[in-house]
């Protein structure tokens, strides 16, 4: 009962008993009043008496208001039950007829999913004649194909579950199978839905007993009374605009329920107010990246995510700097921070953060990055946009930074497309991106820095999307960008062994916090943090003897939003005392430990 | 390097008509058999029930001569087919008048009034779907969406003729701004119009700001940050084009029900269109004319599906391919 938790739903609710109060109970509470002609009063207006006036007979017409709530209701029930039970027979025809006749009637289906509503209720009113059932009818089986086509949906999903394969392994009869096996994993949707679709039967109806093709007369229904009070709107325009509120108050009620049952609870903490800002710093003047006391905080649906707790770091000119920790570590956050790239309610604070000379933490993104950075993101798939050719997505940066016209930014883009390597650049700069492949992409993805004279080049995991010759090719591409531009690097990754070959400097993340930072030589032998030893023993070499287990690090990383009081990696540290439980270690001399060195 | 795309790139088009095409035909051929069927599927006496009980024995025979409903079933379907290639819809019962004639004269009245009412509901729901986004993205600006969906879903509850009673009463009867009803100046639009463009506009705008919102988390909207463009750039360049796929979609939809719609809105404004002429039609149970409403309607609306289609197609290549 969670919706009724929230506004909406507990408006949808009593909306809807409301309504659900008027249809039972209005014909015997109000009844005789609806019925009783009064030919002195005839079309009378507003009045204490009667409060939207009367109609041709003298009749109340609040009264006849709240009495037709039974069978506006009643008739909108009606046809969404019809539609329901029909629309799901249609949509479970594959499961239960079997492949081939089961195509043909969802193709059917589809077919009569493009007529719109109102029009095959049009249909089936000619078919079935002017009248209450009649409309019942129609608007019940021009509900059915949108019905169907949920249900189909619906159950194809749930069809590919694995506890329905072994149901079926298991020789589970279709019918039992539908009943016992899909059907309840699908009703809650399919129950949101039928509370939306019996508030739209409901307006369908009101609209065609507007018509006139639905209630007829001396039956009336919200669409009758309307109809009836839209000749008098001159005069007396409540008669046709009161059963009007009314409609849209039941229609209202349906809907909000059913979208208060759809919609699932969406809670994401709003961040607790800052602490004590990073006291000020200055970067030193020659880094092209100077990060101080980096702390990132990201709203979560738990409480505040601290992930990166206090980093600091720095690239100079022509470095290359890499990055490594397990998943969850942080480095991600910190390459997307030090990159100018988290927004709000993403919260980012440091004592200064400067890249290319600029500040960061100043408001308003300074447009020069654009130009002096460069960002290679994780997954070439997804990090060009799908809508634009690729020539002009590169050519953007020049157009945009460096003031020049469409074509020569998109000779510069084929240009740059030549200098990352990739064939034939003129024809591929005409093409979309789905036409390359994902190492050509990554490759595109540095031309795309490349076409500015990039100080530092951001890359985050560049090839933990690519398999292994083409990691290769990006890397040596990287490298030999390095050295013709002249431009540092900040290298994201989770491998160690991409880092090692890269880097000249590394930098071990654990739980949002720097633990060790050495040089990328001295990794593999030098390490004092025991974390990163195990990082390194973690990576099997040409020595590593396959007849024992692989090594691993034992335990999971440290949940983001329970930041604990000491060391992070103490619980699952071979070396860990209470001391290391309880006081956080400083970074000191290149090692956050209190045990650094000491031997396992 | 061998390039995996290129034998994609021959005969994506063709496929795609070719594709494209079959279905509207197997549509078409739906459409066009229901119509046919639906005077044989009404029960008892069609011709009876048009001409009234009093009607004379050897009126209705002739009638139903007329009709060639004396003949067997599958030459009447032949014969339908045939006139139907020749644009012929037959003779209405009531006026006696070819029924072409009497849906070409109304139907650009009602055209007009679903075109218009489209436009004018794309060109509100875009911006105000795109603002609403960037306002609210990322659990920003509560009280803002707050207002948006509590409006909106009032909005779309209400249907588009009560809408029409309603700005009936406001702007024609109580203030004389417009004309209550019927089709005369440019200013006898702005009341059907309207009513026929709030709900699709309602459900439009919606449809755009919960694709923009997730439009603007997508890596490539990043990339475009990483590019330092200006905001506006990021999102009408880069993350508009990516959310229109959807709101297309839902945008064909609601034109064709927006076509359907126009039944109501125009019976509430005496707009000489369609609408008026198929439900006094339906009550006289003049099927002939019924019937050719109902094929134009239709086809009206499989035209709408396939533009739909063909614009997608253009717009976003992956969808011609991805169905192959």
């Amino acid at each position: 009962m969670r919706a009724l938790r929230r506004p909406v739903g507990l408006v949808g609710v009593a909306l809807l008993a409301l309504v659900l109060f008027a249809a039972a109970f209005g014909p015997v509470l109000w009844g005789d009043r609806a019925a009783a002609v009064d030919t002195a009063d005839l079309l009378a207006g507003p009045s204490a008496e009667h409060w939207i006036g009367t109609d041709n007979l003298g009749r109340d017409l609040f009264a006849r208001v709240l009495v037709a709530a039974r069978l506006s209701i009643l008739l909108a029930l009606a046809a969404t039950a019809i539609g329901m039970v029909l629309g799901f027979l249609l949509g479970a025809a594959p499961m239960l007829l079997g492949r081939r006749l089961g195509r043909l009637i969802t193709a059917a289906v589809n077919v009569l999913v493009a007529f719109p509503g109102l029009l095959l209720v049009l249909f089936f009113a000619v078919v079935f004649g002017v009248g209450a059932r009649g409309a019942a009818l129609a608007v019940g089986l021009a509900g059915a194909p949108a019905f169907a086509r949920l249900c189909h949906t619906l159950i194809a999903g749930v069809s590919e579950r694995d506890y329905v394969a072994a149901a079926r392994i298991a020789g589970v009869g279709r019918v039992r199978m539908l009943w016992r096996h899909v059907l309840p994993n699908i009703a809650e949707p399919v129950i949101v839905y039928a509370t939306m679709t019996a508030g739209a039967a409901l307006l369908t109806f009101a609209g065609l007993s507007f018509l006139g093709l639905g209630v007829q007369a001396p039956d009336y229904d919200w669409g009758k009374l309307m109809q009836d009070g839209l000749n008098g709107i001159y005069v007396h325009p409540l008669a046709a605009l009161g059963p009007g509120i009314a409609v849209v108050l039941a229609g209202l009620a349906f809907n909000l329920t059913g979208e208060a049952f759809a919609a699932g609870p969406r809670r994401t903490h709003v961040l607790p107010p800052a602490g004590p800002p990073s006291p000020a710093t200055t970067p030193a003047a020659t880094t092209v990246l100077s990060a101080d006391d980096l702390r990132v905080t990201i709203p979560g649906p738990n409480g505040p995510i601290h992930a990166v707790r206090g980093v600091s770091l720095t690239v100079g000119d022509g470095e290359a700097v890499g990055v490594v920790g397990e998943s969850g570590s942080g480095k991600s956050v910190t390459a997307l921070a030090v990159a100018g790239l988290l927004e709000p309610p993403v919260r980012v604070e440091a004592g200064h953060l400067a890249v290319a000379g600029e500040d960061l933490l100043a408001p308003g993104a300074s447009r020069r990055l654009g130009t002096a950075l460069a960002v290679v993101f994780q997954d070439p798939m997804t990090s060009f946009n799908p809508a634009h050719r690729v020539g002009p997505q590169l050519a953007e940066v020049s157009r945009f930074h460096q003031g020049m016209g469409r074509r020569a930014a998109f000779a510069r883009a084929v240009d740059r497309l030549r200098a990352v390597r990739i064939g034939d650049p003129a024809r591929r700069a005409r093409q979309y991106p789905f036409e390359f492949s994902g190492g050509m992409r990554q490759r595109a993805m540095i031309g795309m820095g490349l076409m500015g004279e990039p100080r530092l080049i951001v890359a985050d995991e560049p090839t933990t999307a690519l398999d292994v010759t083409v990691q290769r090719q990006v890397l040596d591409l990287l490298a030999d960008v390095r050295r013709d531009t002249g431009a540092a690097l900040l290298l994201i990754s989770h491998d160690v062994s991409v880092v090692t070959d890269v880097c000249d400097r590394v930098l071990v993340m654990y739980a949002g916090r720097v633990v060790e930072e050495l040089p990328a030589k001295d990794l593999r032998a030098l390490a004092r943090h025991p974390y990163t030893r195990a990082l390194v023993a973690a990576v099997p070499d040409m020595e590593t003897d396959l007849d024992r287990p692989l090594a691993v690090i034992p335990g999971l990383p440290v949940d983001p939003v329970e930041a604990p009081a000491g060391c992070a990696f103490a619980p699952r540290c071979p070396l860990a005392d209470d001391h290391c439980r309880a006081v956080p270690p400083p970074l000191l001399d290149g090692v956050a430990c209190h045990k650094a060195g000491e031997a396992q | 390097m061998k390039t995996p795309t290129s034998g994609v790139k021959v005969g994506r088009w063709p496929r795609f008509a070719l594709r494209r095409a079959a279905r509207l035909l197997a549509s078409l051929w739906v459409l066009v058999t229901a119509s046919f069927l639906m005077i044989h599927l009404v029960p008892g006496d069609p011709v009876r029930a048009a001409l009234g009980p009093t009607a004379p024995a050897d009126l209705v025979l002739a009638h139903k001569e007329e009709l060639g409903l004396l003949d067997p079933l599958w030459q009447q379907y032949a014969t339908f087919l045939g006139h139907l290639l020749q644009g012929d819809l037959g003779v209405s019962i009531a006026s006696r008048l070819p029924v072409g004639e009497v849906i070409a004269q109304q139907l650009p009245a009602t055209a007009e009034l679903a075109l218009l009412a489209f436009l004018l509901a794309v060109a509100v729901a875009v911006p105000v779907g795109v603002v609403m986004a960037v306002l609210t993205r990322r659990g920003r600006g509560r009280r803002a969406e707050l207002a948006f969906t509590g409006t909106n879903v009032v909005v779309s509850a209400i249907p588009d003729f009560l809408l029409g009673v309603g700005l009936v009463y406001l702007l024609a009867v109580q203030t004389h701004v417009f004309p209550v009803a019927g089709r005369a100046g440019p200013d006898s639009y702005v009341l059907p119009v309207l009513a026929l463009a709030v709900g699709p506009a309602a459900v439009l705008s919606r449809i755009v700001r919960v694709e923009m919102l997730a439009v603007m988390e997508a890596d490539y909207v990043r990339t475009a940050r990483a590019k330092r463009l200006t905001p506006v750039r990021v999102h009408v360049v880069h993350a508009l084009p990516n959310a229109v796929t959807a709101t297309l979609t839902i945008g064909g939809l609601a034109l064709s029900s927006l076509v359907a719609g126009t039944v109501l809105v125009e019976n509430v404004f005496a707009w000489p269109g369609l609408g008026s002429s198929i439900v006094s039609s339906i009550v006289a149970k003049d099927y002939p004319l019924v019937q050719g409403t109902v094929l134009v309607y239709g086809v009206g609306v499989l035209l709408i599906n396939t533009l739909v289609d063909v614009a997608l197609a253009l717009l976003d290549p992956r969808s011609a391919i991805g169905e192959a």
